[in-house]
């Protein structure tokens, strides 16, 4: 696997040679995918080992029609080296589950309740799983390519 | 004798021993928001309280959610810029620049420096109105009123001269895939001249009303607390946690347009309370005109020059063409349907808002519709550790501190 000249990278094929699945640096940003079973140790070792130290961004994409569906997105970047690394991990649709990055960055809370929003992803080990930028009563999870943009949603009242 | 009356502890030496003691009250919930006159962002804090102190807080955010993904994703590229003025909408260019620097950065587009010089220069502009926005709503909501018409002064001088630049003092629209809308008007630089000075001085009288204030200093200082190390587990970024005492600034750590060339200091704080938020906003505001005043001496020692990139992917041909030739017609017909085909990838960019890091994470099939526009908000991510700033405070510190934080709800939202 080759690592495009980014230290981290290499780290990451080093440490974990038989998960990391495809790497490139389109445009300049190193990037990872990475086996979805694996990722809260890949995570850990980024952390400790790698100086990993903020989770920037958490995000999915949907891509319909491909097996794995989803792919989850993590931003990653090292204040002290001042890199930036970007692990992704596919997630199938029917159980659509990835472990929660919670414990080791903070910042993954309320990202992964977003996600888990606007995507239906569950995160396994987050805290308080709940809707963040929609209400509870919403019926679906509107940034699936299936969910048509005009769909209407039932009118809740004020919950008491 | 014993009388009926009940036996009433002896009163305490003194008030402090008073207010020091546990007094065994219970909790009380509070609902705040969402549209309280004390907060000036859509949100709802449901507090828990012991008194007036914060036991615990759920902050629900979501309540200006447009669905700005959704929307993106079912548009061309071209139609995502105006959704992007809503995002933080006290500093739009910047969220413009953000996002049209992503598509570039797929496109493989670099623009000419004439166009950088002026992404900096509007990109500064906004970042002081939103300062000010900042500043100025959290001393009214300090109930100091004054010092905010002073600020709103200021402002008004910014957004004139951002109507004279784009054509719209707020929602500006004026960064373009591959170039900026139009060049500078011939009057924009000395009417610049004549500003910048007239801000300098309203800053400094601002400084003076506010920033010593007995009041102001008493609720700013060691209130909303939050340690360097805090910050980075939550991904704070920001003049948040630049006033926590971590001097990172994408412009300064991945300088993107011309910021390497500029001379300019990334102020920081040490306790990373809101009174260094305040010092590190004002600061900022001082070093965004010192950039303003260097990008306009380059602009004319630059002189005339394009300010678009000339690539027909993302240009229009020229207007007389188009009237008088069939291919320039079609492709003109073509650019305004469909605009540009993005070539199939992913890329991340970042620039520095007046919140933080502010960045785009694009995908693209390669088609004239994107996939996936995420919007990475400080705003929202700069909120999640409120409320573990503000436990065990006073329920009159949530005010500063939700200021200072200057969650938008357009951009925490989205």
């Amino acid at each position: 696997m080759e690592d495009f000249g980014s230290p981290a990278l290499r780290k990451l094929i080093d440490g974990f040679p038989d998960a990391v699945k495809l790497t490139h640096a389109d445009h300049g940003d190193a990037t990872a995918l990475v086996d979805a079973t694996r990722i809260e140790a890949m995570m850990r070792f980024l952390r400790d080992e790698a100086d990993f130290d903020m989770l920037l961004d958490v995000t999915a994409v949907d891509y319909l029609g491909q097996i794995p569906r989803f792919e989850v997105v993590y931003h990653l970047y090292a204040t002290g080296p001042n890199q930036r690394l970007r692990v992704k991990a596919r997630v199938a649709e029917e159980s659509a589950e990835i472990a929660s990055m919670v414990s080791l960055y903070a910042s993954a809370d309320w990202m992964e309740r977003e996600v888990f929003d606007l995507y239906g992803i569950r995160f396994d080990g987050h805290p308080d799983l709940r809707r963040i930028l929609l209400y509870d009563e919403f019926d679906g999870h509107p940034l699936r390519k299936d969910y048509p943009k005009e769909r209407r949603q039932p009118l809740v009242g004020p919950r008491n | 004798m014993s009388s009926g009356l009940p036996k009433f502890p002896d009163p305490p030496a003194s008030l402090d021993d008073d207010f020091g003691r546990d007094l065994h009250t219970e909790h009380q919930v509070l609902n705040m928001g969402p549209s309280h006159p004390a907060t000036h962002g859509t949100v709802k804090f449901l507090i828990e309280l012991d008194g007036e102190t914060i036991v615990n807080l759920d902050i629900q955010v979501g309540y200006l959610h447009r669905g700005f993904e959704k929307e993106c994703e079912s548009g061309t590229w071209y139609q995502a810029i105006p959704y992007t003025d809503r995002l933080n909408y006290n500093s739009a260019v910047i969220a413009n620049v953000g996002y049209c620097m992503a598509v570039e950065k797929l496109l493989g587009i670099e623009t000419p420096e004439h166009c950088q010089w002026l992404r900096v220069l509007s990109s500064e502009l906004a970042r002081i109105a939103d300062h000010l926005t900042r500043c100025g709503a959290a001393c009214l909501e300090l109930a100091a009123m004054t010092p905010f018409l002073y600020g709103i002064e200021a402002r008004e001088l910014v957004w004139d001269l951002l109507e004279m630049l784009c054509g719209a003092r707020v929602t500006s629209n004026y960064i373009r895939i591959g170039g900026v809308k139009h060049d500078m008007p011939g009057d924009f630089a000395p009417t610049a001249k004549d500003f910048i000075p007239r801000i300098r001085k309203l800053l400094v009288d601002f400084d003076k009303i506010i920033t010593s204030n007995r009041i102001f200093v008493d609720r700013l200082k060691h209130t909303g607390v939050i340690s360097k190390e805090d910050c980075i587990r939550y991904a704070v970024t920001g003049p948040i946690l630049r006033s926590a005492g971590v001097g990172l600034d994408v412009r300064k750590t991945d300088p993107y347009l011309v910021y390497d060339q500029l001379d300019f200091d990334i102020p920081i704080g040490e306790v990373g309370d809101n009174y260094d938020r305040y010092l590190v906003c004002v600061e900022e505001m001082h070093q965004s005109l010192r950039i303003i005043e260097q990008c306009l001496t380059q602009l004319k020692k630059l002189g005339p020059g394009p300010v678009n990139v000339a690539d027909p992917r993302v240009r229009w041909p020229a207007k007389g063409k188009v009237f008088n030739r069939m291919e320039e017609l079609i492709q003109q017909f073509k650019s305004v349907t469909e605009g540009p085909l993005v070539p199939k990838g992913e890329a991340y960019f970042a620039v520095e808002s007046a919140n933080g890091e502010l960045g785009f994470y694009l995908v693209s099939d390669g088609s004239a519709v994107p996939v996936k526009v995420r919007c990475r908000p400080p705003s929202f991510i700069n909120l999640a550790p409120m409320d573990g700033m503000l436990k065990g405070g006073m329920l009159a510190d949530l005010i500063p501190t939700f200021d200072f934080i200057n969650m938008i709800g357009g951009e925490c939202d989205r």
